[in-house]
């Protein structure tokens, strides 16, 4: 049996590293798109993630994901319950022998052997940033500790099943393994490099539902809500596609030719998204806004996110400038039917996943890797298009409908939303006891006040300013 | 005394300043304001969405001058400010009662 191999181990545990990252930096997209008076709340929905998602995945999650499917391709077992069995243990593919390329065959689990624990730590990192996803639909509104609880509910019995669907593959855990119905090939064997169904359509649909479930904010839409801090926006995009690097070319789960096609085409996809965010913005309202290049990147981030190791570089590009285009459009989606999400999970995450995960139909090309399908445009059929349509729509009403039920248990239990008074005064101070910003000599809390004139404090007064001759 | 309270672009404040400390007026206070005028306020675009910012950031500086050097430290203000363009400010003038510096205890014309 071949031993780890230490470059790939060293690679995937770097990428776990890169994909934690995404979550802080997702705080910060997220935090500085909200009103000063509620950006503590916002970072602190998604920093609590990283806690709840991790004990749980410890505990049971990693083990209903990706131990031995129990049956149907639907959840995983009880193998792996604690972490039980992963201490010292490998995990990979069996090469199957192929005498046209002079491949012989090579017993599980494989060249590209991994620890089962630097796959658990990568997998995590996509599991606490899934949740942290929806947040921004129902930012300013929602009581901390509901949230935190919907955050445990959602993982049990939405994304652990969901990631085993798309991420557990046949015989990779373990040589006799069974996996999820969608990644399979014996089942629907549709096509998701890195998530763009059990991360982005997931949270996308579940970011739907909770918005309907809340309600809009007070004041919504006729009172337009102002982002506090247009930087912060740019600084959480840059960090989450620095990130998404470890989360798509990462998911190679090997430091090789696979994962730089994955690198290549995130990158020239987050550039084409950007692009076609800003000529939309152009073309509709006159001036290209730094908040919307921010938000280009991130729907050709998603965008790719499931293409990424199936499409060639070319495909790439035209996936973010499809996404950059449609995602940017889809924002007038909330004004048309009426729902507060707020920060757009829904067009970004929702519209883009479903944009990727269909793409791959057209511009899938096994040229760049044996295991992908060619697509309408490279000569293959529309059988594949049907299968990821497949994927994209069960993992989005699967999402929607439990979250819905989630989401009304806890409305109708602990209850889900603040007070009006909080929402209107401070979701920070009522919640926390905490300001965000203090630029009041006087102590007072800073935290209200800016956002409530509403009106920009980029001027400073210079330091000589105030002090008497 | 007089109280010289000028409403002013925040970028025009180091000139005024200047042109203040130039003639050997000692002192003065700034607070950051917000509010409109003729040139009302602008709108801001965010993913497409329209927002009205209905009040401007200016600064506004308070000057307590002796009668005498009214006319003078409003002119000065109105030309380090003045760019001919809609939004430079506003000055006025309103009598002042009493002064006293803390320091010493002295009190009216001295107290500046």
């Amino acid at each position: 049996m071949p031993a780890l191999n230490s470059g790939d181990t060293a690679w995937v545990l770097a990428s776990a590293a890169l994909v934690m990252l995404m979550t802080p930096g997702l705080a910060f997209f997220y935090g500085g798109m909200v009103r000063s008076k509620s950006v503590l709340n916002m970072l602190m929905m998604n920093f609590i993630c990283l806690g709840v998602v991790t004990v749980l995945w410890a505990l049971y999650g990693f083990s209903l994901s990706f131990a031995p499917d129990t049956g149907s391709g639907l959840i995983g077992g009880l193998d792996y319950v604690g972490l039980k069995d992963t201490v010292a243990q490998l995990a990979g593919f069996a090469v199957a022998a192929n005498p046209d390329a002079g491949v012989a065959e090579v017993p599980w689990p494989g060249p590209d052997a991994l620890p089962i624990l630097a796959f658990v730590m990568f997998q995590l990192m996509f599991a606490v940033i899934t949740v942290a996803l929806i947040s921004g639909a129902i930012a300013d509104r929602t009581r901390f500790w509901a949230w935190t609880a919907f955050t445990a509910v959602w993982v049990t019995v939405v994304y652990f099943p969901v990631a085993h669907w798309v991420f557990s593959f046949d015989g990779f855990i373990k040589s006799d393994s069974g996996g999820g119905w969608i990644a399979n090939a014996d089942q629907l064997g549709a096509l998701d490099f890195a998530g763009g169904t059990a991360v982005h359509i997931n949270a996308g649909a579940a970011a739907l539902a909770l918005c309907l479930i809340l309600g809009r904010r007070k004041g919504w839409p006729k009172e337009r809500m102002r982002p506090h801090n247009i930087p912060f926006v740019l600084l959480g995009a840059s960090l989450l596609w620095f990130g998404w690097y470890g989360f798509n070319a990462g998911s190679a789960l090997a430091a090789s030719d696979l994962a730089a096609v994955a690198f290549t085409n995130t990158t020239v996809a987050t550039a084409t998204a950007i692009i076609g965010w800003l000529l939309v913005e152009q073309f509709r309202d006159g001036k290209p806004t730094t908040l919307g290049a921010a938000s280009g990147a991130v729907a050709g981030l998603v965008a790719v996110t499931p293409a990424a190791g199936y499409v060639g570089p070319l495909g790439a590009m035209a996936i973010g400038l499809i996404a950059g285009v449609i995602c940017s459009l889809a924002v007038a989606l909330k004004f048309r039917f009426g729902f507060d999400d707020s920060l757009d999970v829904v067009a970004i995450h929702l519209i883009g996943g479903i944009v990727g995960t269909l793409l791959i139909g057209f511009f899938g090309t096994t040229s760049v890797n044996a295991l992908s399908v060619d697509g309408v445009f490279y000569g293959g059929d529309f059988g594949q298009l049907g299968k990821q349509a497949i994927a994209a729509g069960s993992v989005m009403l699967y999402s929607f409908v439990l979250t819905l039920i989630i989401g009304l248990l806890i409305k109708y239990t602990i209850k889900f939303r603040v007070t009006e008074e909080a929402e209107v005064d401070s979701i920070d101070e009522a919640l926390h006891a905490e300001s965000g910003y203090d630029f009041s000599t006087l102590g007072g809390s800073g935290g209200g006040t800016g956002g409530s004139i509403g009106a920009p404090s980029t001027t400073k007064v210079p330091a000589t300013a105030g002090k008497e001759g | 005394m007089r109280l010289v309270t000028a409403i002013i672009k925040p970028f025009a404040l180091d000139e005024v300043k200047a042109a203040l400390e130039t003639m050997g007026q000692q002192g003065m206070t700034v607070s950051e304001v917000r509010g409109y005028g003729r040139q009302k306020g602008h709108t801001e675009v965010y993913r497409g969405a329209d927002y009205v910012v209905d009040f401007v950031a200016k600064v506004k500086v308070e000057v307590a001058v002796d009668d005498l050097a009214v006319d003078k430290v409003v002119d000065a203000i109105v030309q380090a400010a003045g760019s001919g363009k809609i939004g430079d400010g506003k000055v006025w003038v309103t009598p002042v009662e009493a002064a006293v510096r803390v320091r010493t205890g002295e009190r009216g014309s001295d107290a500046l």
